[in-house]
């Protein structure tokens, strides 16, 4: 579903991810762990294409397309989701309205006919309920006033709604207490599927508990230095990333052990 | 038409007055404070002759802005037209007259009032407005009349192509205790150059609610100055919503007197600018006794090589304690050619209040805008959500529903006109 290769970002002047190599199939959930400003987000805004965020080498196919070549909204509309570390408040714009366009461009980008009011509503409802929204959050403007747990279940919440192919959770555990953690964590896990992968962006294995993934990635200094799988999130937890920083890097273009070709 | 055997004495001396005093200062000119960034040479040299008549297109113009379940009072080229109006929907609770009628009854305080609720002095566009004083009309709302029914004024200024000045008047005095909703639209054929030079004065008794919205949709060549003159009396209530659109050179000055206790009022308006218009907002908030509340929220779009004034002053004098006013500025600028004059004027006498202002002029939000990308809308459809959701503040304000939708109709269909073309003069701008 996604390759990604010797990605090198660069963030006003400053040289964030110095050549990452991952590739994610189908059906995967791939956590990315990492100390503060390894380039965990960076690499997370990349793949949404943020503009502050400009990719100097390397590649990311998506499906078969060059993702680098697509604006944010067509890479939304081609299925690619995340989840904001920080979700943007938008005064004056209504939640709901909002995601049904959301839902709309991407359906009429699909070719599919555009959903109208109440069919809109009848979905909305039903994934409300998995994640335990509650409604007048819908009348609400975007994120505004919203407590930062409240925000990230607004995210997954339009994840479930956009249910998209490819989704990043970009921190989305921080700021959440443990009972928001578990349904935010119900939410993804309810939408895990052979067709649809994860990226899972964490600083800590806490969340990991809840969605179990498939793979773990180390980043550190804007380098992939280790991969495995989910014990790896354990070793980290036990011992910090103090002990990373003295071991060897893997170098870009170097195949990452566990992602599976 | 006038008969000058038949006007009162006292319209012709207010007009006398008013004749001389504009003889004495003519039009403004940039060297003026208040008139600092909007010169008015264009309306000063157009040397329009008055209107006379009712143009060819002024029942469609007036159908095309209907309200429905309202009261509708047509003023064509400055004169009620009373078939253009329809009174069918008139309440029990308020009188209505033309201006002329109204002021040879001499009753219902239209001598005491009418010219008088501001100083025509500090009002240059005013005084040349009442040097023509004629016609209009004047609605009086009986003390305690709750008036459920809108009162929409539909104001048309036309010349059938050619150029003309007209000079509307409208008069409300609200009655003590009393409530009611008006608003003001104007209109032109669209292409038609005119200058209008509209005045309303409003008095707002003790313990009177008034919502007074305006929609300034006048044709894209016109001239267009607005004076709102209002008094709000102890525990009165006044509200203006002013939307503009239309009009090549605006000026609007609303000022707003709180002469007794605990009056309250609100001064909100959203104004759209593209091309080469100039639209200047000029508001005076007095708070002249102690416990009166204000609250003022200006918002401009701003595209092509536009340019906007806003001018907010708040006086508050030396009696007028625990006074609690909010005034807050904003703009967008979606080029780069646009420009923005913004003057917050605070002068506070009193020692215990509660002022507040705020300015901000800038650009869309980036963030916002990715955010809104990220999740599948397009940058058109991201800058326009931003867009509706910056002037949905306002208008949401508006207490008329079928107004409210009309209006909303109308900006935004005018966003699209400033947006495209905005787009168009700056390539990959926004």
């Amino acid at each position: 579903m996604l390759d990604v290769k010797n990605l090198k970002v660069r963030v006003e002047d400053k040289e964030i991810l110095r050549g990452i190599t991952l590739s994610v199939k189908a059906g995967e959930v791939h956590a990315i762990m990492g100390p503060n400003g390894s380039g965990k987000s960076t690499f997370a805004r990349a793949l949404a294409g943020h503009p502050g965020y400009e990719v100097t080498e390397g590649s990311v196919t998506y499906k078969g397309q060059d993702l680098l070549e697509m604006d944010p909204d067509e890479r939304a509309r081609e299925g690619v989701f995340m989840a904001f570390q920080y979700p943007v408040e938008i005064p004056g714009v209504n939640n709901a309205y909002f995601l049904k366009a959301a839902l709309n461009a991407k359906r009429k980008h699909q070719g599919l006919e555009e959903l109208d009011a109440m069919d809109f509503m009848a979905l909305v409802k039903e994934k409300a309920k998995i994640l335990d929204i509650d409604e007048k959050m819908l009348l609400r403007s975007v994120n505004e006033g919203f407590s930062g747990g409240e925000k990230k279940r607004n995210e997954i919440f339009h994840m479930a709604v956009l249910e998209p192919a490819l989704a990043v959770l970009d921190e989305t555990d921080s700021g959440l207490d443990i009972d928001a953690l578990r349904i935010v964590s119900q939410g993804v896990n309810a939408m895990r599927s052979p067709d649809r992968a994860f990226i899972v962006v964490t600083h800590y294995q806490r969340l990991l508990n809840y969605i179990v993934p498939d793979y773990v990635h180390v980043l550190s200094d804007g380098c992939l230095v280790r991969s495995g799988g989910r014990e790896l999130a354990l070793e980290l937890e036990e011992k910090g990333y103090g002990w990373l920083e003295a071991a060897p890097r893997l170098g870009s273009g170097q195949a990452v052990v566990g992602a599976r070709k | 038409m006038t008969t000058t055997t038949s006007t009162p004495a006292w319209v012709e001396e207010r007009r006398a007055k008013a004749k001389a005093r504009f003889a004495q200062t003519g039009f403004p000119t940039t060297r003026q404070e208040e008139w600092r960034f909007t010169n008015v040479a264009p309306i000063a040299d157009s040397n329009f002759p008055l209107a006379h008549g009712a143009p060819q297109h002024a029942a469609s113009l007036v159908n095309s802005v209907a309200v429905p379940g309202s009261v509708r009072l047509a003023i064509i080229n400055g004169q009620f037209a009373a078939g253009l109006s329809d009174l069918s929907a008139l309440p029990k609770g308020i009188r209505i007259a033309s201006l002329r009628d109204g002021a040879r009854d001499a009753t219902d305080g239209i001598e005491q009032h009418l010219g008088r609720v501001f100083s025509i002095d500090t009002h240059p566009f005013a005084a040349l407005n009442t040097s023509f004083l004629d016609d209009g009309v004047a609605i009086m709302v009986t003390r305690g009349a709750v008036v459920e029914t809108p009162i929409h004024i539909v104001v048309v200024t036309s010349g059938d192509g050619k150029g003309v000045v007209a000079h509307p008047r409208t008069l409300v005095i609200a009655g003590a205790n009393s409530q009611v909703r008006i608003a003001q639209t104007f209109i032109g054929a669209p292409g038609d150059v005119y200058f209008n030079n509209a005045v309303a004065e409003v008095v707002v008794e003790e313990g009177a609610i008034v919502d007074f919205s305006t929609d300034q949709r006048e044709s894209d060549k016109a001239f267009h100055v607005f004076n709102l003159q209002v008094h709000v009396e102890a525990k009165g209530v006044f509200a203006s919503h002013a939307f503009s659109t239309g009009s090549r050179i605006m000026r609007h000055d609303i000022g707003i007197g709180l002469k007794g206790e605990g009056a309250d009022c609100t001064i909100n308006g959203v104004y759209l600018a593209d091309g080469d218009r100039l639209m200047d907002t000029h508001t005076s908030l007095d708070h002249a006794t102690a416990h009166c509340t204000s609250h003022e929220i200006y918002k401009g779009i701003l595209a092509g090589k536009a340019k906007a004034v806003f001018n907010g002053r708040i006086i508050v004098r030396i009696d007028a304690q625990k006074t609690d006013a909010k005034q807050t500025n904003r703009a967008l600028l979606l080029s780069d050619d646009c420009t923005i004059n913004s003057n917050p004027q605070l002068e506070i006498f009193a020692d215990d209040v509660k002022c507040t202002h705020g300015a901000a002029v800038g650009q869309l939000d980036e963030e916002a805008m990715f955010y809104l990308q990220a999740r599948g809308l397009n940058r058109t459809e991201a800058r326009d959500l931003l867009l509706h959701a910056f002037a949905g503040e306002v208008l949401d304000g508006l207490k008329i529903p079928e107004l409210r939708e009309q209006i909303s109709a109308t900006l935004f269909s005018a966003l699209e006109r400033d947006v495209r073309a905005s787009t168009a003069l700056s390539p990959g701008g926004l």
